[in-house]
């Protein structure tokens, strides 16, 4: 039986996992300690799981539990990192590389970064939405202390170079920060392998609880400092105090383990599903598929259907499936998604968007059911638009002059 | 974003979806907006000649719900009006009558336009002046 609302919005976040709500909720109402008060077993035992947490997060990316940093999510993580090697770094240099695609909690980082006099270099994407890695070099300085670049991208999914950017940022002595919010626990992700210096990711989008991430802060080959952006007790090594969401923690670290153990028997399942979603809708005349098909990720697809336009398209069915336009975070202004500007997309297929988001919660019969209504709805908004019309008789809509409002 | 449930129901049963014959003497056709903006709208008009009354209106659009909704609802308002009164629909008419808020306004300001570019193409080509419209405030 189909449980309506279907969610595919899982790029925005995930629903937990029962099994991590399972094991956070001890740390609620019975082993409520504070994981930093060293004289009684409240504290131990909180510190207990808090390490146990930290190191269950740390096996998933390859890193050593010394290098992980629990922060709020990431976007916390973000602004840490960023700002955080921006203040530490100050005597090296003050530039920073980024790219036009990057999520708002990087780009808006960078922003006030410029405004207290700092140096940011945004590179545009090609048109599959992967980083040129010639322009990335050439942009390099003396004073460059820092290159930001996404693992994966959270509106079209592109997986980008990341080792290929990492030598890069070795060779010229760059530190190499990657929002990797979006890979974690979905792709294998590893520091060393990697070559990554700083990460951010966050609990929610991996079946964990919200409110809970981590910055991982590589202490080897070179050794990483960031400068603390929440003064308070020295919590997390001096770079973030704050008292420990512990029972967070706890999910945190059982989601990351549970990701690290059935990863790839879910990728297997889900990118199937995600092909199949794909295929179908792709079969409707002027379907675009958004971003690079191969280096992406395997539960992510963003398409374009011309000449119909996404919100209204969503109305069509989202009582019934969740699915996103654009970003989560873009949706609340009038602008179509700055990354598919990016791609260089014109506004009208930016407009006509939609993204997906598979889970390990999906179901084949939720995706026949998406097929099925996207479909019908991407239909009926056709025989209601003029520009539908205007291509179907061949008139060439660039040579119309617009009467704008 | 909550819909109304006019808006609603003007997106899942559209009035007057179609398409008149813009080259008929009788057809005023107003296309408006512009794709970068995510909203066009295509209204038609069949005006009677001997009365000056509404006796048809079409309407295709590319946008939003709400978008959908004022221009469906701009035909029905259209139907059994004469040119002249049709021109005085005003787009907080529609507002009102389909609860759009704030950030919707301009679907209704946009059919409005709609209404008035197929009223003055009806004029243009049967050699009437055609009507000039005070540009609207930005809302």
């Amino acid at each position: 039986m189909l449980k309506l609302p279907v969610y595919l919005d899982n790029n925005a976040t995930t629903p937990m996992d029962p099994r991590v709500l399972e094991t956070m909720i001890p740390y609620f109402t019975e082993h409520f300690g504070n994981a930093a008060s060293r004289n009684h077993p409240f504290g131990w035992e909180a510190e207990e799981a808090v390490d146990y947490a930290r190191e269950q997060v740390a096996k998933l990316i390859g890193a050593d539990p010394k290098e992980i940093i629990f922060t709020s999510g990431a976007t916390e993580g973000d602004n840490l990192g960023i700002k955080g090697v921006y203040e530490m770094y100050a005597q090296k240099g003050n530039h920073i590389i980024t790219a036009n695609t990057e999520h708002k909690a990087v780009l808006d980082t960078c922003k006030h970064i410029e405004k207290s006099g700092g140096e940011v270099t945004y590179l545009s994407v090609q048109e599959d939405g992967l980083i040129d890695l010639k322009d990335l070099e050439a942009a390099i300085k003396p004073t460059t202390i820092l290159i930001a670049i996404m693992y994966a991208n959270n509106e079209i999914g592109v997986i980008q170079p990341v080792k290929e950017i990492a030598a890069i940022a070795k060779k010229h002595g760059v530190l190499f920060f990657t929002d990797a919010t979006q890979a974690v626990g979905k792709i294998p992700v590893d520091v060393i392998k990697d070559g990554i210096d700083l990460m951010t990711f966050t609990g929610h989008k991996m079946y964990g609880p919200k409110g809970i991430g981590a910055l991982y802060v590589r202490r080897k080959n070179p050794r990483v400092k960031v400068t603390a952006q929440m003064d308070g007790g020295g919590h997390e090594r001096g770079m973030r105090s704050g008292t420990l969401n512990v029972p967070g923690i706890v999910g945190f670290g059982k989601a990351c383990e549970l990701c690290r153990l059935e990863m790839d028997q879910d990728t297997v399942r889900i990118s199937k599903l995600r092909d199949k979603l794909e295929t179908a809708l792709l079969k409707l005349d002027e379907a675009y598929v958004n971003g690079n098909r191969e280096h992406r990720l395997p539960h992510v697809s963003n398409i374009s259907f011309k000449y119909v336009e996404g919100e209204g398209l969503l109305m069509g069915f989202n009582k019934n499936i969740a699915l996103s336009s654009g970003s989560a975070c873009t949706s609340a202004s009038l602008e179509p998604s700055y990354v598919l500007k990016a791609l260089g997309l014109g506004d009208d297929l930016a407009h006509s968007s939609l993204r997906f988001g598979l889970s390990r919660f999906t179901t084949e019969e939720q995706i026949d059911y998406t097929i099925e209504q996207i479909s019908t709805t991407v239909l009926k908004l056709r025989e209601m638009s003029p520009l539908w019309e205007m291509f179907k008789e061949g008139i060439d809509m660039n040579s119309i002059e617009w009467a704008h409002h | 974003m909550a819909y109304s449930e006019k808006v609603i129901d003007h997106y899942s049963n559209p009035k007057n979806v179609g398409t008149l014959d813009k080259a008929s003497k009788n057809v005023g056709t107003g296309l408006v907006g512009a794709p970068e903006c995510g909203d066009v709208m295509r209204l038609q008009i069949e005006v009677d000649d001997a009365t000056g009354i509404i006796k048809d209106a079409k309407f295709k659009t590319f946008g939003c719900g709400s978008a959908i909704a004022s221009s469906s609802l701009a035909t029905e308002w259209l139907k059994g009006k004469s040119i002249d009164v049709a021109a005085t629909i005003d787009n907080m008419d529609i507002v009102e009558e389909l609860n759009l808020p704030p950030v919707k306004i301009h679907c209704s300001v946009l059919a409005e336009d709609a209404i008035k570019a197929a009223i003055n193409d009806y004029r243009k080509k049967n050699g009437l002046e055609e009507l000039v419209f005070e540009e609207k405030g930005v809302h």
